[in-house]
This record gives C-alpha cells, structure tokens and sequence, in this order.
C-alpha cells in the first residue's frame, strides 16, 4: 500500500512499511506488479494461533426484550512462540455469536472498499440435499458454521492489510466493549451509504475496461457455482438413495436364508456387506460437504469482487459527475464574466425577461462561482488521486486473490477427486466381499 | 455348435439391451443341471479356475467397449460350460433359440410371430435342423398342454401378457426383446428338463409348419373340458386334502410361502435400484459440463476443471454400463422366479387335487358297501397315481431347486462383478486425473521456487 497520498475518509489504521517502489502515475499504464508483501511475515496468523473451537447454545435477551436462542462460538487465540523458548504460551478465549462476526466484516468492508474481503459461511443453509437439514440449530449445520467461521478469521489474519485492523485484532481479544469500539468508528453511516451506492444503477461514460471484465468474471463465478452447488446437491440425494435401497438386500437376504439351507451362510453374510455399503454413503457424503463447502466460500468471494468493482464504478461515477459540474461551473463563470450566454439558463432567461443584473450582484456571482470553481478543482484532484490510489491498491489485492483463489479451487477440485478415489475403494473392497459370500451361496 | 443369434433389422432401444448382452444372458442363464446334486458341485467348484467361465464372466469388458455394440462369438467350449452339464457336453442334445421377431398386420390384428431354431441329434426327430415360426398364442398353447401332460412337474413360466410395472407399450422394442428373450428361456429350461424335453407337442411345436400347428391343436379335449376338468380338481382340492397330506410337501409349501415372499420383495427391490441408478445418471449428466462451461471463464484452473469435466463424463458412461447389467441379467431371473414361485405353488395344488381324489375315494369306499370291488379297483389306480405324482414332483422339486440355487448364486455374483466393473473404472478414471493434477502442481511448485 503507497502512503503519502491523500486517504479516503474513515479511519485508517497505520500502513505496513514496506519496499518502496516506483511507479508510473500516467493514466493508463497499469501500476508495476507489486512484489510478494514483504509484510507476510508479519500478519496476524502467522504470529498467532486462531482457532474458533466450540460452539454452545445459548439463550438471552435481545435488543427489543424478547428471549431468543442462539449459537455462541468459541474464540481462541495463542501467541506463537519461537521454537528455543520451548514454552507455550497462554490461550485467551472468548465468545461470539454470528450477528458480531457479521457486524466485523460490515465494518471491514466498508473500512477497506478496494480489499476482497473474506466473506462469512452463509448465513442459512442452503444447496442442501434432502438428508440435511436446513434448520440453523441442526448440529451439523452449527458444526460446518463454526469450521466456517475459523476459516474467515485465518483468512482475514493472513490477509497482509486486514490483519492489522485493530478492530479485527480487539475481536479477537476482548469480548466486552468491542461493540460499542465498532460503533464509535461511525462506519455505520457510510455502510448505509456504500449499500444504497452499491444497489444504484448509474452509468460510466469511460468505464474501466479491467474492472469491466473482472465485474463480468464475479457475476460468471457466482452463476456457475451456484449451478453447481445446485445440481452437486441433486447428485448427492440420488447417490445417498442408490446407496440406501441396497440396505434392503440385507434384510431379505438374511430372512430368505433361514429357508435355505446350502445357500442360508452366503446370503447371510452377502446381505451384512449390503448392510455396510448402504451404510457407507454416509461418511462419503458428510465429506462431499466439505467440498461444496469450499466451494461456496468463493461463491461469495465473487460477491465480495464484485463489491471492489462496483465501488470502483461508483468512484469513477463520482469522479464524472464531479467533472462535470466544475465544467459548467466554469462554463457559467464566463458567461457572466462576458455577458456572452452561450447554453440555454433559466437565470439567462429571466434576467433577459426582467432585466439584467446590476454589475455588483454579477460581481458577487462571479465571485462565488470562482470560489466553487476552486473548491471543485481541488476537489476534482483529490478524487483523481484518490481513483488512482484505489485503483492501485484493489488490483494489487485482486491479483492477490486470484492467486489465492486458482491455488484454492484447484486443490478443492483435487480434494474432490481424492474423495471419489476414496468411495470408489470402499465399493471395491465390499462388492468384492459381497462376490465372495454369492459364490458360496 | 452356435446357439446364439444376432437380431437383424430390429431396432434396439436405448436401454441397451444388444445382441451382445443377450447371448451371455441366454447362455448364463439357462444353466441347469441335470441329475444328481454330487455332479453339480464339481461344476461348480470348478468355477474359479475353470477359464471359460472366466471368460464368460468378464465378457463385456473383453469383447465391447459398450452395451450396445455387437459381441465377438463366444467359443463353442465355453458356451458348453454355461449348461452345466453332469456328465459332460455330449448329452446335451438339444439346442433352441427364440429370435427375429416380426410384425403381422391382418385384417383383424396385429400380433408378433419369433423365429425359433432347432437343432439337434436325437432320433426322434426327422431333420438335424428345424426353423419355425412362432406367436405368443403358441407359447401359451404349449404350456397348458404340457400342465396337462404332467401336473405335478414344474413347467417354467411363461412371460405375462401385459408388463404391468412400468409404462412399457405393447409392442415397442424393449418389451418385444424382454419378450423374447422369456420365451428363448422358457423354451431351453423345458429342452433341459428330463422328462419334458421328450414331450410329443414339445416335438410338434418346435418342428410343425405353422398349418401343422393349428391343425393339431384343434385335436384334443377342448377348452371347455379343460376348464371343467380344473373346477373339479379345484374343488376337490379344498376336501381335506391338507390333512392327509405327507410332511415333506407341507415343509415344500411353508418354504414356498416364505420364498415367494422374499422373491417378490428382491423383484421390487432390484427395479428399485434399477430407478435410483437411473435417476443418479441423469443427475450426473448434467453435472460434468458445468465444469466444462466453468472452465471457459478461467484460465489457470480451466484444465483441472475439463479434466473433472471428463472424469464425470466416463463415470456417466459406467454407470450406464452398470444400469443396463441390472436390467440384463438380475430384474430378468428374479422376475421369473418370481412367477415361478406361483407356478409352484400351483404345482402344489395340483398334487393336493390328486391326493384329494383319492381321499374322497377312499372315504367313499368306507360308506359304500355294494360298490366296494370297484371302488377298491380304482382306488389302487390312485394310490398309483398320487404316488407317481408325488415322485415326480419331488423330484422335480430337488431339481428346481438346485437350478434356483445356481441361478441365484450366478445371478448374484453377476451383479457383483457389475458393481466392481463400475467401481473399478471410475476408480482408473480418478486416478489417472489426480496423477495428471498433482503432476502439475509439481511443475508449478518448481517454477515458483525460482527467483
């Protein structure tokens, strides 16, 4: 991240240091490809342990007075030490219910517009197939959340700027009091803003070309793995009923076997592999639901992405129409300094249709717009910087992401296929059991 | 010698059945033995090193790539293995096959006619080789005379009229090939039967001409004397029979219960399996090009992605693999013990009748002083006859019995070795991706170490 440039509003917190690069402020030229952060070594996760390792149901009172249950999750942390010291350190805990973890990356994302920001697991479950549940209490549900949830605080940790947020790092640490630190930033008011902006429909005149495509690229991701979580869940459910109906053989088989006599210990035994193969789907699929679990993390990753480019759009929007209104300003400016009016004004009109201005009251107006001309140039300025700066900053985190995102989907694909391995296996070993019981039938 | 046959000019549907799956089915199939339980063991022992039996177990991976392409000749050896024989192949003497079935369009109907071929050594006949026509009507006609002939030995089932499960239509292809593929069946097991193989309508309705046919068939008692003759025995059945029964066909009726329960109930289970495997394939179908349409927006990972792509692809294709044995081989035997177990049961009824003439006869013979001589003559003739007729049924009950149990346990093992096909390849096409993946991930790991 390059300091020394004017800052959006809202609190920032202080800058890594790192190497000083050059770099081209032309318009145009991509900014140099930054170096791996020299920072890495230094983020949160690697100087501590994080882990979010129980959960517990809970009841309280809300905000409006009214008893409510809900899942709290454990929190804890541990400083790591260095190996020569041969001691360990502490563990500090607390407790955090969904809605902080959700209020926590609100305050992220609006804090940090031109980062990626991990996202939350979803808030209620959906994709399932028929055997899962959908309901928010069901104990898998709560078990895959808090794995979920473990897994956006390591990724925020290892995010080179995110991780040293103090708020993120107060989250962590103490329980009491973090509200109310999160409300005192005021970021409240510029998330209400930042939604409204981010749902607005408006036009660039000179969009960005790569934020275009990227946009385009997040909504393709979100579509396809949607898709795909869909018609994954479709597979399970047929899968889970294959698996199942086999269960069927071992009951008959051991009835039908107590009439048999030669043939009683083949199917007996047969119809026990067929008790196991039904019952393996199982495990199979509790593990598929890891998979579609990561995959779902980057279906709202590309959500995520697609917030960095349209906060871009909106800067770029914001930039045009600031523009633009310092160019009729200026505009206006001369047609009274000359007394030339060459667009159509209301004020041109009436003060033809009553008489023109007295040259004191031109004097003043000419006066106020020079002021606002002023005002607008600089600020004209600073939203220029501060588009470059955004510009810089969010393609350096979304080169960043997409390395993190090829590196992660391409083992979770890798994973998925060590699964099929895996079932493939055990259809072996128990269709070769079960062979075995029918030949001596 | 060939038994098997190609179907030329009929169209297979796309459930698979080819010509191919059919000739392993008609061969596998009709195993049955002939004589004594000592011999059929040794068969069977010989089952894992035997090599054509080998061959006849893995044959769709050695001779086709898919269900649906035609199937090398199996050796003439091997095919003689897949009988069973006791002795050894020269006594089989007989050798049918049910094929070509064509359409007949009259003024009054529409009805189907297969071709059935002879061949065969035995003396009684004419010719070496015999090539007739045959309708379902014929079928039917040869069964009720064979019933006739021989009450208490169990004749095999007939295919039903209509297909009840499913929304099969009359005569499209997969039921006409179910069909006849039945009727192949139901032919064989009677050639194999001892007794009913040298059944003088079993002669006539495999050598007869199709004017033969009917003219023959227009002799013998008629329809209504037929029916009258079961409402009789029917009715006599229900006197007490029961009770004078001998144990051993009271235990033959319990296990019948019992087995007939648990026959139906593996029926419905089998189709059940049938449906969620095809259900899963459709699912499946639509979940491979996902990735493939994935990969069109990436690049890193697009090969990873189209590599998934095609791994679900092949393991589409084997489950089709898989669903199309099912429907081969297991939901055919298992639908026609099915019916024989009401065959057996109908088997059962007919030896109570018997048993039941002669229990009335004999307590007429308690109460009818005067005709005592003849009553005492016709009762010996019955005692005579229920007494051939309870050997015969056991007999052929034994018998039966040790065919079911070698048609269950091949059957079965059959659908083992789908399972493991299935498991096996898709477990090949993993493995083959995750090498090609992790191969990658080397090279990338490599190229990132340099500076």
């Amino acid at each position: 991240m390059e300091s020394a440039e004017p800052e959006p509003s809202g609190s920032r917190p202080e800058e890594e240091e790192e190497e000083e690069e050059e770099e081209d402020e032309e318009d145009g030229a991509l900014p140099a490809p930054e170096q791996p952060l020299a920072g890495m070594e230094d983020c949160l996760a690697k100087k501590m342990e994080i882990t979010v390792s129980e959960a517990e149901k809970r009841t309280g009172r809300n905000a409006m007075n009214i008893q409510e249950t809900y899942t709290a999750y454990l929190i804890e942390t541990r400083a790591v030490e260095s190996q020569s010291e041969g001691q360990c350190a502490p563990v500090e805990s607390l407790w955090r219910r969904y809605s902080e973890f959700e209020l926590l990356r609100n305050y992220l994302s609006v804090t940090y517009p031109h980062i990626v920001v991990p996202p939350l697991p979803e808030k209620r479950a959906d994709f399932v197939w028929h055997k899962l549940s959908a309901d928010n209490m069901d104990p898998d549900f709560v078990e895959r959340r808090r794995i979920g949830l473990e897994n956006f605080l390591l990724r925020v940790a290892s995010h080179p700027v995110l991780c040293q947020d103090k708020i993120f790092y107060v989250f962590l640490m103490q329980e009491g009091g973090w509200k109310e630190m999160v409300n005192e930033t005021g970021f409240q008011l510029k998330a209400d803003s930042r939604l409204k902006a981010l749902n607005a429909t408006f036009r660039v005149k000179n969009p960005d070309k790569r934020f275009t495509e990227l946009k385009h690229y997040s909504d393709e991701l979100q579509s396809v793995i949607s898709h795909l979580l869909r018609v994954r869940a479709r597979v399970a459910d047929r899968l889970y009923g294959v698996y199942k109906v086999h269960g069927n053989y071992g009951r008959v088989f051991s009835e039908w076997s107590a009439i048999e006599k030669e043939m009683g210990d083949g199917l007996q035994s047969a119809g026990h592999h067929m008790d196991v193969y039904a019952a393996s789907i199982d495990d199979i699929l509790e593990e598929e639901e890891h998979y579609a679990d990561q995959l779902k993390e980057y279906l709202f990753y590309a959500e995520a992405l697609r917030a960095v480019c349209r906060k871009h759009e909106l800067m770029q929007y914001d930039l045009e129409m600031a523009a633009q209104d310092l160019t009729s300003k200026k505009q206006q400016c001369e047609e009274l300094a000359t007394g030339t009016v060459r667009t159509f004004s209301l004020k041109g009109m009436t003060s033809k249709l009553f008489g023109q201005e007295t040259p004191e009251q031109r004097e003043a107006k000419i006066k106020v717009l020079e002021e606002q001309i002023q005002e607008g140039e600089e600020q004209l300025k600073s939203k220029n910087l501060e588009g470059r700066d955004f510009v810089k900053s969010a393609w350096a985190d979304i080169e960043r992401f997409k390395e993190q995102k090829n590196h992660d989907l391409k083992e979770a694909l890798i994973s998925y296929a060590v699964m099929q391995i895996s079932m493939c296996k055990k259809g072996i070993q128990v269709w070769t059991n079960a062979k075995e019981c029918f030949s001596k039938m | 010698m060939d038994t098997e046959s190609r179907l030329p000019g009929l169209a297979l549907p796309a459930g698979g059945e080819g010509p191919g799956a059919d000739s392993r089915l008609a061969a596998g199939a009709l195993g049955t033995a002939q004589g004594p339980l000592l011999a059929a063991a040794e068969v069977l022992a010989l089952d894992d090193e035997e090599d054509d039996l080998e061959v006849f177990s893995k044959d769709t991976s050695l001779t086709e790539v898919n269900s649906f392409s035609p199937s090398v000749p199996i050796s003439p050896s091997s095919m003689i293995n897949q009988y069973k024989f006791e002795d050894g192949p020269e006594l089989r003497d007989l050798f049918i096959t049910v094929d070509d079935p064509e359409s007949h369009i009259t003024a009054i109907e529409t009805f189907i006619t297969y071709r059935v071929v002879t061949k065969t050594t035995r003396g009684e006949f004419d010719s070496s080789e015999y090539e007739v026509r045959r309708r379902y009507q014929d079928f039917i006609w040869l069964k009720s005379k064979l019933e006739e002939a021989h009450p208490t030995l169990i004749i095999p089932p007939l295919p039903e009229k209509f297909i009840i499960r499913g929304m099969v239509e009359r005569f499209s292809d997969e039921f006409i090939e179910t069909r006849r593929k039945a009727l192949h069946k139901f032919l064989n097991r009677i050639a194999d039967h001892p007794t009913l193989s040298f059944n003088e309508d079993f002669k006539i309705f495999l050598t007869a001409q199709a004017w033969e046919l009917s003219s023959h068939k227009k002799q013998g008692p008629g329809l209504l004397s037929r029916m009258g003759q079961t409402v009789r025995a029917v009715a006599s059945s229900v006197r007490g029979a029961v009770k004078n029964r001998p144990e051993m066909f009271t235990e033959m009726n319990n296990y019948l219960e019992t087995f007939s329960q648990k026959i139906n109930l593996l029926d419905k289970i089998a189709h059940r399996i049938y449906k969620e495997e095809r259900d899963y394939f459709s699912e499946m179908k639509e979940y491979g090009p996902i990735h493939t349409l994935w990969s069109a927006s990436e690049e890193d990972i697009a090969d990873a992605l189209k590599g998934l792509a095609g791994c679900i692809e092949r393991c589409c294709r084997a489950t089709e693999r898989r669903m199309a044995g099912l429907s081969e081989h297991l939901l055919p035997i298992l639908h026609e013990y099915v019916l024989y177990s009401e065959i057996l049961m109908g088997v059962l009824k007919r030896r109570d009748q018997i048993q039941g003439e002669l229990d009335s006869k004999v307590d007429a013979l308690g109460s009818k002083k005067p005709e005592k001589d003849v009553l005492s003559e016709e009762i010996g003739k019955l005692e005579d006859k229920v007494e051939r007729a309870n050997n015969a049924l056991k007999a052929d009950w034994d018998r039966w019995k040790q065919n079911m149990q070698w048609d269950m346990r091949s059957t079965f093992m059959n659908v083992a070795e789908n399972n493991l096909r299935y498991y096996e390849e898709c477990l090949a096409t993993w493995e083959s991706f995750l090498a090609s993946q992790t191969v990658d991930l080397r090279v990338d790991e490599d190229s990132e170490d340099r500076p």
